[in-house]
């Protein structure tokens, strides 16, 4: 088991003739995903690394049974791209593309709320369940399979955690980048609650960085529902307020969504706190070996 | 994207929300021309400059000058304008420094009633815009939403509905404006909804929204800031941007496609993405050094943008050593590696560089710098990388 996708998810590639898009595709094929069509208007009929490619979303799952789809297509078109793959009914849309204006996510955000998709991004480096199922730019070869469930608000810090895992010899069931935009369709308690009922998730770790809430509602949802061991990481204690760092949501603003604020909510919730990025995965580890003493 | 006061309240103007009459001046010949226009008794000279706190602020050149003043004649206009122009204010914001004034607003009196606070944000919990009023104005906000978050008054709002009339009248009854000034917030604060969206702002402040005596709401202070990621649709906005109040080594690497921000350390960083550059600040500080940057090259780099980078690294005259911190996904280690190594030699290193290389195709990159005889020291850890950096300046 895993969450999400596994090794019998049919994917379609939005924005499949794109540099991008074929590039990515590729790269998810190699892996084992079931890579079944892409989705670019006007291309109807063209084969893209051996996969079909539609004019319109609709299409491509009428002919491939499609129930996941990853969306590469320029951040002016992206909100149009999300709409159509929940028009079409996909239950998994995950949108890798950076810079999507965020009234844009307003209006979409409104829309998915009232259907029965689900949308992990944009500004994400997508979605794993190792072995089985890769969909997005993360690199396959340092994950393995196993029992911690991994979410997070950014990419490379998501493959440090991951490959410090693999290290220690702790595969994952599935790994999840959330996106680090203000406004992103899926939040860390949405996959708390997806990992708590996963038989195959025997652990949690999740990466947070400074600005926002969303660490601190974590916290507090784990402290009253999640049996399973967390340990978690927040990145920019070193960043100072007013300053955005890279992603739109990563700003320290009117002295909210500081790193130490964050780590004092995780902590509290009894959640094992990695002072260092050198040490996520040690401190998965201790999170397993407290709840087992516990 | 920022703007200056007088750019918010020309979009304000033109979009039907109420400013005050005022004029633009960059000299002061202008300013008192302006006065002499404008034609009252009394006018307010301001400062344009991104950052807040003026009125408090002072000029570095003339420390009895402050960066807002009433004045009551042309004359006194003329004089006022002089002090600021060219001047360098420093404010709270600005930094010991101060940011150079290049023009100033000349803006007609206005009859105060009341003081009150407005702004819009994209709130993360909302999920959309949220319109805050408050009867505290002129104040720091920040503050008041600190000690008394009871009288800051909020209304979400969709884009394409935008603010409802009853919202503002709800809020407007909250703030216990009467009579003809309940119409007025109507006007005024879905005009100001209606613009915030039209526009792509991620923020919009009018601190003091004022009450006149006769009832009217004015702005007498706006703030605007634009979503970059919706600069494309707007670039009659584009040319709003005033690059001079930017950090130049910022405004440098936006060019090479770079996102970098300056701080006040000694150890340059170049990193992929934006949660392990900012991990890989926390590192540095946690073992003892100070970062002197944040600096994303992004998933994709190439040599182009690796030299760039590391120019701007070196160009920056605190900079005593630089943590290179890969972690290879799409993007090989063998790409970065090969990129440091021509960068290293085109720039011409005069400082410690220590590299941290991980993941894809890890091993030859490493053969690499090993092999090139250039002064590189590797680390094979976060911690290494860390302990080496901060050792690095430190003998």
């Amino acid at each position: 088991m895993s969450i999400l996708i596994n090794k019998n998810t049919r994917v379609i590639c939005q924005g499949i003739t794109g540099k991008v898009g074929q590039f990515h595709t590729k790269g998810c094929k190699e892996y084992g995903t079931q890579m079944v069509g892409g989705v670019t208007p006007g291309k109807a009929g063209e084969t893209v690394e051996g996969v079909p490619v539609f004019d319109t979303v609709a299409e491509a799952v009428r002919q491939t049974g499609a129930d996941a789809t990853m969306i590469f297509v320029p951040p002016a078109f992206t909100a149009d791209a999300i709409l159509e793959a929940i028009d079409a009914g996909i239950p998994t849309v995950i949108a890798i593309t950076e810079g999507v204006p965020v009234l844009d996510m307003v209006r979409v955000y409104d829309l998915l709320k009232r259907s029965n998709s689900r949308l992990i991004g944009p500004n994400c480096p997508g979605v794993i369940t190792p072995e089985e199922c890769k969909i997005g730019i993360m690199p396959g070869y340092i994950h393995k399979k196993g029992p911690v469930g991994v979410m997070s608000r950014s990419g490379t810090l998501t493959y440090e955690a991951v490959w410090q895992l693999t290290s220690l010899g702790l595969g994952q069931s599935t790994c999840v980048g959330l996106g680090g935009d203000p406004i992103v369709g899926t939040s860390f308690i949405d996959l708390l609650k997806l990992y708590e009922a996963d038989p195959a998730t025997e652990a949690i770790m999740m990466m947070g960085e400074i600005g926002g809430t969303a660490e601190e509602e974590a916290a507090a949802y784990v402290k009253q529902h999640v049996t399973k061991p967390v340990a978690a990481f927040i990145a920019g204690r070193a960043a100072p307020p007013g300053k955005r760092m890279g992603h739109a949501g990563a700003i320290i603003s009117g002295g909210k969504g500081t790193a130490k604020e964050k780590v004092a909510a995780l902590e509290a919730a009894g959640i094992e706190v990695a002072e260092s990025p050198a040490d996520m995965g040690t401190a998965l580890q201790r999170a397993i070996a407290r709840k087992r003493r516990a | 994207m920022k703007i200056h006061e007088f750019q918010a309240k020309e979009i304000l103007r033109k979009a039907g929300v109420a400013v005050p009459r005022s004029i633009v001046a960059r000299s002061a010949d202008e300013a008192a021309a302006a006065f002499k226009e404008l034609g009252g008794s009394l006018a307010v000279v301001k400062a344009q400059i991104h950052a807040g706190g003026r009125g408090k602020g002072t000029i570095k050149e003339h420390p009895q000058q402050h960066g807002v003043q009433l004045v009551k004649s042309a004359d006194e206009a003329k004089k006022v304008a002089g002090n600021l122009l060219g001047g360098h204010l420093v404010t709270i914001q600005t930094g010991a420094a101060g940011q150079k004034v290049n023009q100033v607003l000349v803006e007609e009196g206005c009859d105060i009633g009341r003081e009150l606070y407005l702004g819009i944000v994209v709130d993360r919990a909302a999920a959309g815009p949220v319109l805050m009023v408050s009867s505290e104005g002129g104040m720091n906000i920040e503050e008041v939403a600190e000690k008394t978050p009871e009288l800051i008054f909020k209304e979400a709002f969709g884009p394409d509905l935008g603010l409802m009339p009853f919202q503002a009248r709800k809020l407007a009854n909250l703030l216990g404006l009467k009579g003809a000034s309940i119409r007025s917030a109507e006007k005024f604060m879905q005009a100001l909804c209606r613009v915030f969206v039209k526009s792509d702002c991620s923020l919009a402040e009018i601190n003091p929204l004022v009450v006149t005596k006769a009832g009217d709401l004015i702005a007498l202070d706006a703030k605007m800031t634009f979503d970059d990621n919706a600069m494309f649709r707007h670039k009659d906005l584009e040319e709003l941007r005033d690059l001079s109040e930017e950090e130049p080594a910022e405004v440098r690497a936006g060019k090479a496609g770079l996102s970098y921000v300056k701080l006040d350390g000694n150890i340059g960083c170049l990193v992929n993405g934006a949660g392990l550059a900012m991990s890989t600040m926390d590192l540095i500080k946690l073992h003892g050094g100070e970062p002197a940057n944040f600096l994303d090259v992004g998933g994709g780099a190439n040599v182009d943008q690796v030299t760039e980078a590391f120019r701007i690294l070196l160009d920056d005259k605190n900079t005593k050593a630089v943590l290179v911190n890969i972690f290879g996904g799409i993007m090989r280690c063998t790409t970065i590696a090969s990129a440091v190594l021509e960068a290293y030699e085109k720039v011409g290193f005069n400082v410690p560089l220590v590299v941290r290389l991980e993941g894809t195709e890890v091993e030859q990159a490493r053969k690499m710098l090993a092999e090139s005889k250039l002064n590189i020291i590797s680390a094979t850890g976060l911690t290494d990388a860390a302990k080496k950096v901060v050792a690095s300046i430190s003998a």
